[in-house]
């Protein structure tokens, strides 16, 4: 017996240290939400690091699950348990600095921002947003934009109306098209697409500045200006497709393509699917414009990653922090991908139509950042967020959703 | 009654009854044709209109894929559940030996609160289960799965096996005792050889229990040491997904359980029994 | 050697014997007590310890503030009650609140469901049909399933566009239009500021009835302490109940459509499951009892409503018990069908873990299973005593 136990304690050793030297290579672990037709362009980016740094093992470990939220609580596990990646995709902005920077979990990348030069190539508008307490926490890879509104002009023409400029405008034409046999002129998916509306409303009703101190506390939801919001997007609502939830936001964009619909509020990777997947061309097959009333302003959002606290090996991820902050890195990437550079000085020759037009708007215009997508609201109201839309579309009561806001604005602290 | 007229009464309900029990079978497996019939389909035609009909082209590249895709979690899958299985079987069997021969003062209440622990939402531990197993390393690895499937598994085992050998007959254990056996011995010789039927009921129960289960599945493990329950629900959770993949991972991840189930189905049906009251 | 129809506790018997036979095994019993003791800590350990923290953390704020939510070392504040406070009355967790209403309904129909089902095919199957271990292969396969599996598929099925929706133009009928998963839809709408009111006119009357029965048996006593108590909680209810409003806003809670598609999926995966029950049942009923009915002249309708329905009164009350607790603690199935995001098909164990993993709110989270716990104890801890009391008797 006794010697049975000998036999299997030595062999349990030798096992465990052969587990053990095998993890001699270096390794690095990217995570991230980008599979199916995204996939590509991280794909991409990856295989440029492997030719930079050929001795390192690159794992592209990516969690399906629409706009990331699977890929979130992944993480968050991974993190709790004390097993960070080497470098996750997070929104840049609040979702990252107010989830994990407040919790202290992340370095702080200033000293790379000044040694790559990038505080001159990025917007000053976006540093600002990356930026809190001082230190500047994720390199963006990637800008979209999510106040557009999508329409095919082949369609408006023979509809005989044109994109309107505000909301106001935009329910005039919607009655218009009731009355030529268009029955819901907006086409809306599910859960999520509603927040993306309710932004591009807001932002339109409210204006940018008025959308900024939405966030650091300044203006409360309580706030008529803020409950009227809730007013227009109510009567935007009412020329919805009843049937949204059951609709992916491509399969949205489908019944807009098919006119079964006139217009879609949609980020522009919408873009990337109609020119890559249905192989539409921008500008010809179908256009866009800013979301009514919201033209000027840039709302942004930005992939980004960072670089963990407690990580095994910080070179390998300053390398792909590098890399992605680069020139070349954000042009491999971008035109794949569909979004724009971040970078102010990138090639905008190898980018299509609605990419260039979007980046001339990028320089130009004033930026203000998405809440859905966690640029100016910390993960914890965006996941609660989705309370507030419930309450709002089962009674469509302004007051109510305004104060369910609010509500969760006080328990998140939002602005502090 | 005449002998007549309760055949020919008898006779016509007869006829409803097939027609109940057939229209019952086609209800039940009309998913499993739509899941067949999706899964071999190519993803381009795959539509909502047509989804009724068989495939044109009998696309097998989806079980291919799915096979590429599940296969390190198929084998994370089956060292969990095996290794799990036979552990909490063992401990089961020797505390059933014990509450069912050797019940002392104390040991039903020890065995209701143990009995407790089968009933419990898992999400009224989760978190301090989170904790506890991070905290011991074991965070992320198929270890930690097997080690809290184990332990939860100790109720419903131990139940299955104390009334199993309850109905051993204690005139065998008595003349094995008188010969000079002890604690031990008596399981060894006596208990043991009896307990195969036994073993065979648990071990195919917690098979099944085990490999179909979510919950800690989806919070303990990583991508490398996923079981393919969390593979699926996040495959099939993808955006814009092309439904012929989760078809047949859904039929992968369905395969082995239901395989067990039909082979072993009496067993099966002894474990499902287990828990419930006569009149 | 299992019969199957075991009682949950069977009594054991103790051996009988001489004196050195009697301290022999006495010291063996005390083996016994060691071997059974580290599962009894362990289990102690996994399920008692753990649920006390549970309880702990439910009274702390973790979570609440962002900083102190994910940081390796958390700092927690005691807060009392505060966090199960929120969810009954706090504006912002009406999820929560819907998510009671609806499992409640979810419960009703899931057990309605499963037991008719169970029990129809139970009888059609007790009658003996050629094949019959191919019907009862075929309608129990899906118990093997997990609900994981289940759920993929019926999300397929239940697409507004396709599958179920499709099924009538079979028949020449038009398509089905219901949105399923989907739908928003809400029947049978209750305003939750009304609740205290219906709770306490609820009790008001089973307070009487229980007062009109002890009139009848003539415990007058007991009858006049209920009248006195049924007035008591009524006035209470109109002077009190009408006024008292938690919510700033009337907030309508029903069931949701959108459950009939779920309802279905459970009742596909579990009806195999009561049908084994009660044929186990069905089957042990004598044939002697049966014949001896037929031939006191009762028809195949009097023989099941008189005899064997009676009798399958344990069965039934057995199953709903074990459906019962895993209806509300369902999680897997909803994962798998609706996901995480579906407001109208969220259950409080899903929302348990959303609030967890996803908001960060460690505590709520904990308030939330600790509320699933207590639901679950309520059903099954009357089960467990009334088993650890028959099998002494027994």
């Amino acid at each position: 017996m006794k010697k049975k136990l000998w036999v299997f304690i030595s062999i349990a050793c030798i096992a465990l240290f052969s587990a053990v030297s095998v993890q001699a290579q270096q390794k690095l672990e990217i995570f991230s939400w980008w599979a199916g037709d995204e996939g590509p362009a991280l794909q991409a980016l990856v295989e440029q690091y492997n030719s930079m740094y050929p001795d390192v093992e690159v794992d592209n470990a990516t969690v399906t699950g629409g706009s990331g939220v699977n890929a979130r609580a992944v993480l968050k596990t991974r993190m709790l348990g004390g097993d960070p990646p080497d470098s996750f995709q997070v929104h840049a902005g609040q979702e990252l600095i107010g989830t994990w920077v407040v919790a202290n979990r992340m370095e702080d990348l200033t000293p790379l921002y000044k040694s790559e030069g990038w505080m001159t190539k990025f917007p000053k508008g976006l540093i600002s947003l990356l930026s809190s307490k001082g230190g500047i926490w994720s390199v963006p890879v990637n800008i979209h934009r999510s106040n557009l509104m999508w329409y095919i002009p082949a369609n408006l023409k023979d509809w005989g109306v044109t994109p309107p400029k505000t909301w106001d405008a935009f329910l005039a034409t919607c009655k218009v098209l009731q009355d030529k046999g268009v029955d819901t002129p907006l086409v809306v998916g599910e859960n999520w697409t509603y927040n993306h509306l309710w932004e591009s409303v807001a932002l339109g009703v409210l204006g940018p500045d008025n959308w900024a101190a939405l966030w650091t506390g300044k203006l409360k939801f309580t706030d008529p200006r803020a409950v009227k919001v809730w007013d227009m997007f109510g009567k935007v609502l009412a020329f919805s497709n009843s049937d949204a939830s059951g609709l992916s936001w491509q399969q949205a964009t489908d019944r807009m393509v098919k006119g079964d619909a006139a217009f879609n509020i949609m980020g522009d990777w919408a873009a990337g699917y109609m020119a890559t997947t249905l192989k539409l061309t921008p500008g010809d097959d179908f256009g866009w414009a800013p979301s009514p009333s919201t033209s000027g302003v840039f709302m942004m959002l930005s992939d980004s990653f960072g670089l963990p606290k407690g990580i095994k090996d910080r070179t390998a991820t300053l390398n792909w922090l590098k890399l992605l902050g680069s020139k070349n890195g954000q042009d491999i990437f971008n035109p794949l991908k569909g979004s724009i550079a971040a970078r102010l000085d990138s090639d905008l020759s190898i980018y299509n139509a609605y990419s260039q037009s979007a980046a001339k708007d990028w320089k130009s215009n004033k930026i203000a950042g998405s809440m859905h997508h966690g640029v100016v609201a910390p993960e914890s109201f965006t996941s609660q967020f989705g309370t507030v839309m419930d309450i709002f579309l089962a009674a469509k009561d302004s007051k109510a959703a305004a104060s369910a806001a609010q509500a969760i604005a006080d328990q998140v602290g939002l602005g502090k | 009654m005449s002998e007549a007229a309760v055949t020919g009464r008898r006779f016509s309900w007869r006829w409803l009854m097939y027609v109940l029990l057939v229209g019952g079978i086609v209800a039940f497996l009309v998913p499993i044709y739509m899941v067949v019939v999706t899964a071999l389909k190519q993803p381009a035609a795959i539509n909502l209109s047509t989804a009724w009909q068989l495939p044109k082209v009998w696309n097998w590249a989806s079980f291919q894929q799915a096979w590429v895709a599940f296969s390190p979690k198929l084998k994370n899958s089956f060292t969990l559940t095996i290794i799990a299985a036979l552990v909490s079987a063992m401990i089961g069997s020797l505390n059933g030996y014990v509450l069912s021969k050797w019940s002392f003062r104390g040991s039903k209440l020890m065995f209701s609160l143990m009995l407790f622990g089968m009933f419990i939402p898992y999400q009224s531990v989760l978190i301090p289960l989170f904790s506890f197993v991070k905290a011991i390393g074991l965070y992320g690895t198929i270890w930690g799965l097997i080690v809290v499937h184990v332990i939860y598994g100790l109720p419903i085992t131990t139940l299955i096996f104390r009334n199993y050998y309850v109905d051993v007959p204690d005139s065998l254990v008595e003349a094995t005792s008188i010969d000079g056996a002890g604690f031990f011995g008596i399981y060894r010789y006596v208990i043991f050889p009896l307990s195969v039927p036994g073993f065979v009921v648990v071990i195919i129960w917690q098979f099944t229990q085990i490999w179909n289960e979510f919950l800690f599945a989806v919070t303990l493990s990583k991508t490398a040491s996923q079981p393919i329950t969390v593979a699926l629900a996040q495959l099939a959770g993808g955006e814009a997904v092309k439904w012929n993949l989760p078809m047949a991972g859904a039929l992968l991840a369905a395969l082995p359980t239901l395989l067990v189930y039909i082979i072993f189905g009496r067993f099966f049906i002894r474990g499902l029994l287990a828990g419930s009251v006569k009149g | 050697m299992v019969s199957g129809r075991g009682v949950l506790f069977q009594r054991a018997q103790p051996l009988t014997g001489g004196i050195i036979v009697k301290w022999r095994k006495s010291k063996t019993r005390l083996l016994g007590f060691v071997v059974l003791l580290p599962s009894f800590l362990l289990l102690g350990i996994f399920v008692y310890y753990f649920i006390g923290r549970t309880v702990y953390w439910s009274l702390t704020d973790w979570g609440k503030d962002p900083s102190q939510a994910l940081a390796a070392h958390p700092v927690l504040k005691f807060i009392g009650l505060a966090n199960y406070r929120e969810l009954f009355t706090g504006l912002i967790d009406s999820r929560f609140r819907q998510d009671m209403v609806s499992t409640i309904f979810f419960t009703l129909f899931f057990i309605a469901g499963c037991l008719l089902l169970g029990l129809l095919l139970a009888i059609l199957l007790d009658h003996r049909p050629k094949g019959e271990s191919v019907f009862r292969t075929i309608f129990l396969f899906p118990f093997s399933l997990s609900f994981v599996v289940t759920g993929t598929i019926w999300r397929w099925l239940l697409q507004p566009n396709g599958g179920i929706n499709r099924l009538p133009t079979f028949v020449g009928l038009p398509a089905g239009k219901f949105a399923w998963l989907t739908s928003r839809q809400q029947v049978w709408r209750i305003d939750w500021n009304r609740l205290p009111l219906i709770f306490a006119i609820a009790i008001g009357i089973v307070l009487v009835m229980v007062a009109i029965s002890a009139f009848r048996k003539g415990r007058a006593r007991r009858a006049w302490i209920s009248i006195a108590c049924a007035a008591v909680i009524t006035a209470w209810a109109f002077i009190f109940g009408l006024t008292w409003k938690p919510l700033p806003f009337p907030e309508l809670h029903g069931f949701n459509l959108a459950f009939i598609g779920i309802i279905m999926a459970a009742v596909w995966q579990m009806s195999g499951y009561t049908m084994a029950l009660y044929l186990a049942g069905l089957r042990g009923i004598s044939v002697e009892m049966r014949e001896a009915a037929i031939v006191d002249g009762a028809s195949e309708w009097q023989l099941y409503r008189r005899i064997i329905l009676p009798l399958m009164a344990p069965i039934t009350l057995s199953a709903m018990i074990i459906l019962g607790h895993i209806s509300l603690k369902i999680f897997d199935l909803v994962f798998a069908m609706a996901g995480p995001d579906n407001g109208s098909t969220d259950v409080p164990a899903l929302l348990m873990y959303i609030t967890t993993f996803r908001g960060n709110q460690f505590a709520k989270g904990a308030a939330i299973g600790v509320i699933l716990l207590l639901m679950v104890a309520v059903i099954i801890l009357p089960y467990l005593t009334s088993q650890l009391r028959k099998g002494d008797r027994g």
